[in-house]
């Protein structure tokens, strides 16, 4: 009981926000509510992970520490079950962390702030529970509570084609949703209708035949929301029409929602199907990889630009987990963290500098590293993480990824590494071009030239953020070592049923 | 040795420092903080030398230290270390960085006073010291590769210095995606390498290696065009020109002392790994070697601009040390590494040593002279020997070690690497003794443009050259000190292919051969040249205009890749990728929309609420199920 309360804190936490926010008579209240919330959690991840390292440490081996259940709906066997390992401490941290920047990057948002703040709470409170739950259904429903608010969020308070976006985005990924659901309760049947909760399904397994139906459905629910090729078109236009800190959540939490669900459900439950059909993923997700970074070269919103580079990153993502061995899986888990931050602080910037220019068409932008230099440098160090410099976040891992990767025998995996590895120079060739366009030469456009630079709350925020980039890219060991733990038990889960795939 | 951390951390320190306080310090505190902790550096690097090069031998070699090595990220079986390794060419490549680099720190203050972003400039520096100071000690392969990005973005940074000025980004942008390019067949080569070997390091001994030999060819030229990218071999050379953009010390201190080397460094590191396991494969690195000397070396004989035909000078004298390691042969009586089959590798790291010290002086002198001119272009100088002796005096010697004429210390070096091309076939000997005489032309064709022929009066008239101040012309000094003595240090006692001490002896043969072919050379540009006006110079030109053209323009290999990048990747693969994305695949979800709007549109009539249809379709369907069950 004490472990449930522990852990469904982070739930309870927006809750209180949002009763807070409800109550709120002025901006200044609705701010003071965010970011004592918002710290809070903050704090309660900090610790949860210190926690849990500590616990680690003093030899606690079970795959999930803190578990806990209580029923809740009887007849279907759904439980409110909750607990965490490695990986889901590294995403709540994660989520955490984008939580609290996002609300200082939103600092200044006009009109209707307060229910603005209200919609951003109820979708990190979805992010958060899905974090922490081990119960399929109730990881479903969570997943639900994140969706619903970014079609308010989007269409209110958006710009561009908002309506379209926000209808797009939703819509596409309910239609990932209506997959979901039929995966998880195909798998639910198959594995005796006793229980929702997934260690327990582990054990039980699922009908190898109904793998093969099962497996798909599941993987391309998550994958919709991973971006994974052709379901990703969602992505740039619901990233470009995006208020700022809605992009950063969304791409730096949402969107791992799907390369985790993908992980934890798709492949733990169903080893087999992963190894026979992966495959048939894994080349999507090595097209996404190298499509992503050749469409990003091209366009010319700062946003798209971002949001193809998102595809190509999330790529990565699922293309690590679909190697199947620990190396390449941690590598994953480590690009969603890394890409999560560099991501974040991407959008950050692109808001900050489209509320000062009003204009995100790089062929208008120019000289910005004279007019306002501290976001530009932070830019720079930006693209720098997204290109993969050492000491920055990209770096670790992608090269864990590409490690992991390679230790896969075959010549079709090693044919897709090589390829996705080409990536690097794409990567390099979009940002090189975007930061030599928008930040250096010389100021072309007038109205630009009297500009003023970031103010504190935006200062704060991005340094936080690159605060964490740089951590993890300098000593990315103790992540590592984090993630290596929650990443074990699944893969010897999938080791138990090695099956060749066609092209080996 | 743990104070070698120090070597690494204290520019880190002083990057972050300027880096974080940036134009809150001023800018004479920022360059001090700088250059002293290079100092600093500097002192520790010659100390190490000191102490690891008088400790003793064991059995015949001095043995390697690892002062640090811990695992910075694990990696399933393997695992990514970051440490400290000292070896002799660690050590030497120490010194070679520290000293350039403290050289370069003492000119900035005189040619970047009064710059914009003079502390970005020497945080820049610090961040590339330290980064190319890890490059050279590091203990695996990854951590190599970990710097080798670092520098490659420092460079980055420092070329497009000035940022306001559209060649300076393009050239940047250029440098940095073409060096790229060549990491990532790096980077497939290292991953090959791990996999194989199972292990990133440099003990060679490991059992892993004989067991992963059949794919260790493949894996060291991948990285070797990795190593052909950043040492701008051709055909990747093509961004070092173009990085002559960014401030002249930079160009003295990244292209042309230390960071083009890298490439030849890491061939050296492996080198026991090529020689025992890749000798054919060794034949690449010759010829590529071969090919980029003399193109470069004809290139350079029209360039205009001086910086240019510095640059054109050090890719064909990179490409002398890439074929000094190519050259190498296995020994002939059972040792893999034989002193004296293997003597390219000891040339290539003197040549290594000796040209960083002459290159840097030579681009540093540029440097002065384009501080007094204001100009790059030879057209804008002339007769400035009056104006500027000591830099005319320290240019001289620098061009004379280059063109190798003895004593200075070109000479030796390039003297040792004609022995062991001669040594491995005479093919490759004689057009490497025809570069060095193309060298020695083109030098002195640009020593007599700049120091005498016509003086540009038209543009000296308003502003009269003058000698650069004592901040730039200390480390012409210095340099030209170590120039007239390097010659004489017994390198090979202190770096060789086994490790075993070796005595140099000059092959007298080859060493008559390349004076002889030298001052001819020399005695050739000064009869074209050296006077005020150079009749022949026009009548060559005149005569052979398409050479000189497509010399000129570099036979038209950047239009080449321009062509390649712009239309083929642009034009065809991500616009049809970004119109495929936006069209087909969007299209398709759009698509779907559109076709559930309209068929709800169609179908929204059978919901009227008329009770007539409704009892006209329920009359219909019972007919259609009678008909049915009576059939």
């Amino acid at each position: 009981m004490e472990n449930i309360l522990y852990l469904s804190t982070f739930v309870f936490i927006p809750l209180v926000m949002l009763l807070g926010l409800w109550l709120a008579k002025n901006v200044n209240q609705v701010r003071g509510v965010m970011v004592a919330g918002s710290t809070a959690l903050l704090a309660l991840a900090i610790h949860l992970t210190a926690r849990f390292l500590g616990d680690r440490a003093a030899g606690e081996t079970a795959e999930m520490l803190y578990t806990g259940a209580v029923s809740w709906f009887e007849p279907l066997n759904i439980c409110y079950s909750v607990g965490v390992d490695g990986i889901s401490v590294a995403m709540i941290l994660l989520s955490a962390i984008i939580v609290f920047t996002g609300t200082f990057a939103s600092w200044q948002l006009k009109p209707l702030t307060k229910e603005y703040f209200l919609w951003f709470t109820l979708l990190s409170m979805g992010v958060f529970g899905f974090f922490i739950s081990i119960d399929m259904f109730a990881m479903f429903m969570f997943y639900e509570i994140a969706l619903i608010p970014m079609y308010l969020l989007i269409g209110v308070w958006g710009s561009g084609k908002k309506e379209y976006s926000a209808m797009k985005l939703t819509l596409m990924l309910m239609g990932g949703s209506a997959f979901l659901m039929c995966g998880i309760f195909g798998i639910y049947f198959d594995a005796g209708a006793s229980t929702m909760n997934i260690l327990d399904i582990a054990k039980h397994g699922v009908a190898l035949d109904n793998q093969y139906l099962w497996f798909p459905m599941t993987f391309v629910g998550f994958g919709v929301l991973g971006a994974l090729f052709p379901f990703h078109t969602w992505s740039p236009d619901g990233h470009a029409s995006a208020p700022t800190a809605v992009s950063m959540l969304h791409a730096g939490v949402l969107m791992k929602l799907g390369g985790y669900g993908c992980f934890r459900i798709a492949m733990y439950l169903m080893p087999q199907a992963a190894h026979e059909l992966g495959w048939i993923f894994l080349i999507l997700t090595g097209i996404s990889v190298v499509y992503g970074a050749f469409s990003a070269c091209v366009q010319t919103d700062l946003k798209y630009i971002n949001a193809y580079s998102s595809v190509s990153h999330c790529g990565l993502v699922l293309f690590a987990i679909l190697m199947m061995n620990e190396t390449a899986c941690t590598g994953a888990v480590l690009q969603m963290l890394s890409h999560g931050l560099m991501t974040a602080l991407f959008f950050a910037l692109i808001g900050f500098i489209y509320g000062r220019t009003h204009t995100r068409d790089i062929r208008e932008l120019s000289g910005l590293m004279r007019i306002m230099p501290f976001l530009s440098v932070c830019y720079v160090i930006a693209g720098l993480a997204n290109l993969g410099l050492p000491g920055l976040s990209g770096f670790v891992a992608e090269m864990t990824i590409f490690v992991g990767s390679f230790e896969n025998t075959g010549t079709f995996y090693t044919t897709l590494t090589i390829i996705a590895c080409t990536s690097i120079v794409v990567t390099a060739v979009y940002i090189l071009r975007l930061v030599g366009k928008i930040l250096y030469g010389t100021c072309t456009n007038e109205h630009h030239l009297h500009l003023t630079d970031a103010t504190w709350d935006e200062r704060f925020s991005v340094i936080c953020l690159i605060a964490c980039v740089a951590g993890l890219g300098i000593a990315p060991l103790w992540v590592s070592n984090l993630i290596g733990d929650g990443v074990a038990p699944i893969i010897n889960q999938l080791d138990k049923f090695i099956v060749l795939n066609p092209f080996m | 040795m743990e104070y070698t951390l120090f070597i690494l951390l204290l520019p880190l320190c002083s990057f972050l420092l300027l880096g974080l306080l940036d134009s809150k310090i001023s800018k004479t505190a920022a360059g001090i903080i700088g250059t002293m902790s290079l100092g600093a550096v500097t002192l520790l690097s010659y100390f190490t030398a000191f102490e690891y090069f008088t400790a003793d031998r064991v059995n015949g070699v001095f043995e390697k230290v690892v002062p640090y090595n811990i695992t910075w990220l694990p990696l399933g079986d393997l695992h990514f270390d970051m440490g400290i390794l000292l070896d002799p060419i660690s050590v030497m490549m120490l010194i070679v960085i520290s000293t350039v680099s403290l050289m370069v720190h003492i000119y900035s203050f005189g040619y970047m006073k009064g710059e914009r972003g003079f502390q970005r400039y020497y945080a820049f520096l610090s961040l590339f010291t330290m980064s190319m100071l890890g490059l050279v000690v590091a203990t695996n392969i990854f951590q190599m590769y970990l710097f080798w990005e670092l520098v490659g973005v420092s460079s980055y940074l420092l070329i497009g210095f000035y940022y306001t000025t559209p060649a300076a980004i393009a050239a940047s942008k250029k440098a940095f995606i073409v060096t790229r390019f060549a990491d990532m067949f790096f980077l497939v080569g290292i991953l090959i390498y791990g996999y194989y070997c199972k292990s990133f390091g440099f003990d060679f001994n490991a059992e892993g290696f004989a067991a992963g030999a059949f794919m260790l060819p493949t894996a060291l030229v991948l990285m070797f065009i990795g190593g052909a990218g950043k040492s701008a071999m051709f055909p990747l050379h093509i961004w070092l020109p173009d990085a002559m953009e960014g401030p002249t010390p930079v160009s003295a201190l990244i292209h042309a002392a230390t960071m083009v080397v890298a490439g030849v460094f890491q061939i050296a590191r492996l080198f026991p790994l090529w020689i025992q396991y890749a000798p054919e494969a060794m034949t690449i690195v010759v010829w590529v070697g071969v090919i980029t000397a003399f193109y470069a070396a004809a290139v350079a004989c029209v360039q205009s601009d001086i910086k240019r035909v510095l640059a054109f000078s050090t890719i064909s004298q990179i490409a002398f040390m890439m074929v000094a390691l190519g050259v190498c042969l296995p020994g002939e009586h059972g040792a893999v590494i034989d002193n004296h089959a293997s003597l390219g590798y000891m040339a290539s790291m003197f040549h290594l040593f000796t040209h960083a010290m002459f290159k840097a002086l030579l681009f540093l002198g540029a440097g002065c002279i384009i501080h007094a001119v204001h100009s790059n272009e030879m057209s804008a100088m002339g007769g400035l020997r009056k104006y500027m002796p000591i830099t005319h005096i320290t240019f001289l010697i620098a061009c004379l070690a280059i063109a190798g004429i003895p004593p200075f210390s070109g000479f030796f070096s390039k003297d040792e690497i004609l022995t062991a091309c001669m040594h491995y076939s005479p093919v490759v000997g004689w057009i490497m003794t025809g570069v060095a005489a193309m060298t020695a032309f083109y030098m002195f064709r640009l020593y007599f443009g700049i120091f005498w022929g016509t003086e540009n009066k038209e543009l000296h008239a308003h502003h009269t050259p003058h000698e650069a101040p004592l901040a730039m012309t200390l480390p012409l000094m210095v340099l030209t000190c170590i120039t007239l003595v390097a010659g004489f240090i017994p390198f090979g006692h202190f770096v060789s292919a086994s490790g075993e001490a070796y005595d140099i002896h000059l092959d007298w043969t080859v060493a008559a051969t390349s004076i002889v072919v030298a001052v001819v050379s020399i005695a050739l540009a000064t009869y074209i040249y050296a006077g005020s006006r150079q009749p022949v110079a026009e009548k060559l030109h005149d005569a052979y205009p398409r050479l000189h053209r497509w010399a000129f323009k570099r036979f038209y290999l950047d239009e080449v890749y321009q062509f390649v990048t712009h239309r083929i990747i642009f034009a065809y693969i991500s616009r049809p990728i970004a119109w495929f994305d936006r069209n087909v695949v969007d299209g398709f979800f759009n698509f779907l929309a559109w076709g559930t709007h309209k068929l709800s549109h169609a179908i929204r009539g059978l919901q009227s609420g008329s009770v007539q249809l409704y009892a006209q379709v329920f009359l219909l369907g019972i007919l259609v199920i009678i008909l049915i069950l009576i059939m």
